[in-house]
């Protein structure tokens, strides 16, 4: 057998590793550390003080800044509310469409369909369907569910809805995507448990509750832990739709990041809320892991 | 008979109750782009909203009198086609060496990537930006380019698939004198195909619609993507609705052309990774 020398595997292995690696530490890495270094610092773009290491000081005043809680706040509310919504409706309509049917290649199709469109794109769309005229197309049809009773509102402008607005928004873009994930999952399933249940006596539900759930048990914890942190990075729908606005009830961490560093100059502020981002996430793919084991053993 | 004939019309009812309200925003999207600016708002609460009573393709001309739409396009495609065809390279090779050859460092570096993985765009956005700024390098197609080539989802993809192709094939290939390179792109290339499909359609739904990096590294028309194109339309008073939903149907045009020839490897492809 000629082996190659292992020097020149080395060699090789090094070459191949080479782009790939310059990349990762270029776009990644560094600026990831630059974010936790000036995040340290007083660093302020067109500020005449000299940059100086302040420590944790924009940590502490994060704690006390409304604008960033709120953000926060918002953030954890998208997540509570999307994340159930959105699980629960696209395991509905994977269990609905995991069956033999005719045409259910069409209607998954039209069902991932919002998954390909720009973000940019929706958000404009939804604009016009949350349109605060009495005719706009979502006043219009809740005052038809409400028999009359709704009052026409101008959504994205209003305290109270603005957010709700875009997690409706953002639930229809993405729902197809969980769909798909947890349709493939339900497609795995071994078709001898479901006969074992059946000739067990188990009913539908009975057996949704015993094979279905606990087989689908690694996909649907996969798909929640992704939403949340989707739900996290929230960003291209706020900056469209509303601006934050009305008065920040809209806006979201990562938003708040980009308006201080980059429309305000705060670049030391901008940073720390980019590393309390970072954290969020981090403990969240944490929790998912420790999911993940538990299933193992 | 008829009992069950009933079930089948009442599942379909349901179905295509559910998926209307999937494509009612894109119907609407469709209708108003074809109907004069006004009855875009006049005609949201009719069947009007989304069959308009007759076409009206102005808008369309508006948008490429308005807009250097053709320009826009390309810009897209040239940024997500370097994206893709770079990132396939890049990360496949990676991967290859990270699967299958001996070299020191090597468990080091797996380690690493795969830490990599949970640091999200977003939060390295920023600090990337002013990085870049500093090095005066801003507004052109490289600076949307490069910083999405190596990427560690892309690499873990490939890294996955290689170890789970049979080493036989590569074995019999150094048996009969091939050497590493002549392996990876006559045995293991071929092999990988799915692989490679996966990780393009994955890269390209991620970067399609990207907005944020566009729109802090880039401040001229001539190198910006199609998604910061509708914000211009969305910005410049008096809001033309018509226009806006037409260039709207136009940019989502292309992505639902190749979407609907590659449905299957789409749907496979954010199956195995839950990833858009």
């Amino acid at each position: 057998m000629t082996r190659r020398t292992p020097t020149s595997e080395h060699t090789i292995a090094w070459l191949f590793m080479a782009p790939g690696l310059l990349g990762l530490t270029l776009f990644i890495l560094v600026p990831f550390f630059l974010a936790i270094v000036l995040s340290f610092t007083n660093t302020r773009l067109g500020s005449p003080l000299p940059v100086e290491w302040v420590g944790v000081r924009e940590y502490v005043r994060l704690l006390g800044d409304s604008e960033f809680l709120r953000a926060m706040f918002n953030n954890l509310l998208f997540a509570l509310v999307v994340v159930p919504v959105q699980t629960l409706l696209a395991l509905g309509l994977a269990v609905y469409l995991n069956r033999p049917l005719r045409g259910r290649a069409v209607f998954r199709t039209l069902f991932f369909m919002p998954v390909v469109f720009p973000l940019s794109l929706i958000a404009v769309v939804w604009i016009l369907i949350y349109s605060p005229d009495a005719n706009g197309l979502m006043n219009h049809v809740l005052r038809v569910m409400s028999l009359g009773h709704w009052q026409a509102r101008d959504f994205l402008h209003d305290p109270l809805w603005a957010l709700p607005a875009v997690m409706l928004t953002s639930i229809w873009q993405g729902v197809g995507l969980q769909m798909v994930v947890l349709l493939a999952a339900l497609q795995a399933i071994p078709g001898e448990l479901y006969e074992a249940a059946a000739i067990d006596g188990a009913r539908a539900w009975q057996r949704f509750r015993h094979v279905t759930l606990p087989q689908l048990r690694n996909a649907l914890v996969f798909v929640v832990i992704v939403t949340t942190i989707l739900a996290f990075r929230v960003f291209d729908q706020v900056r469209i739709m509303t601006q934050g606005g009305p008065e920040n009830h809209s806006a979201t961490v990562v938003f708040a990041a980009v308006q201080a560093a980059f429309d305000r100059a705060q670049v030391a502020r901008g940073m720390a809320m980019s590393v309390v981002f970072f954290l969020v996430v981090l403990a969240i793919t944490l929790v998912q892991r420790k999911l993940f084991k538990q299933t193992r053993s | 008979m008829h009992r069950k004939r009933l079930w089948i019309v009442l599942d379909y009812l349901l179905l295509s109750a559910a998926a209307l309200l999937f494509i009612a925003p894109v119907l609407f999207m469709v209708a108003g782009s074809l109907k004069p600016d006004a009855r875009v708002l006049s005609e949201m609460d009719s069947l009007r909203a989304v069959l308009p009573a007759q076409l009206d393709w102005q808008n369309y001309r508006d948008v490429f009198a308005r807009i250097p739409f053709g320009r826009y396009l390309w810009n897209s495609a040239l940024i997500n086609g370097l994206i893709v065809g770079l990132g396939l390279i890049v990360n496949a090779l990676a991967a290859y060496a990270l699967a299958r050859l001996q070299w020191r460092g090597r468990t080091l570096i797996l380690a690493g990537v795969l830490a990599l993985l949970i640091i999200p765009f977003e939060a390295i956005a920023v600090p990337l930006f002013y990085q870049l700024s500093a090095l005066g390098w801003r507004n052109d197609y490289l600076v949307q380019v490069f910083p999405f080539v190596a990427n560690p989802l892309a690499i873990y993809l490939f890294y996955s698939f290689f170890l789970g192709l049979p080493r036989e094939l590569e074995e019999a290939a150094r048996v009969d004198g091939a050497g590493i390179l002549r392996t990876f792109f006559a045995i293991v290339i071929p092999n990988a195909k799915p692989v490679f499909a996966t990780v393009a359609i994955v890269t390209f739904l991620l970067y399609w619609g990207m907005y944020l990096w566009p729109l802090l590294m880039t401040v001229d028309d001539g190198v910006r993507p199609l998604p910061l194109a509708i914000a211009t339309f969305y910005t410049l008073p008096p809001v033309q609705w018509g226009d806006i939903l037409a260039f709207g149907v136009m940019m989502v045009l292309p992505v639902l052309v190749i979407f609907i020839a590659f449905q299957p490897w789409f749907v496979r492809g954010v199956a195995t990774t839950g990833i858009k």
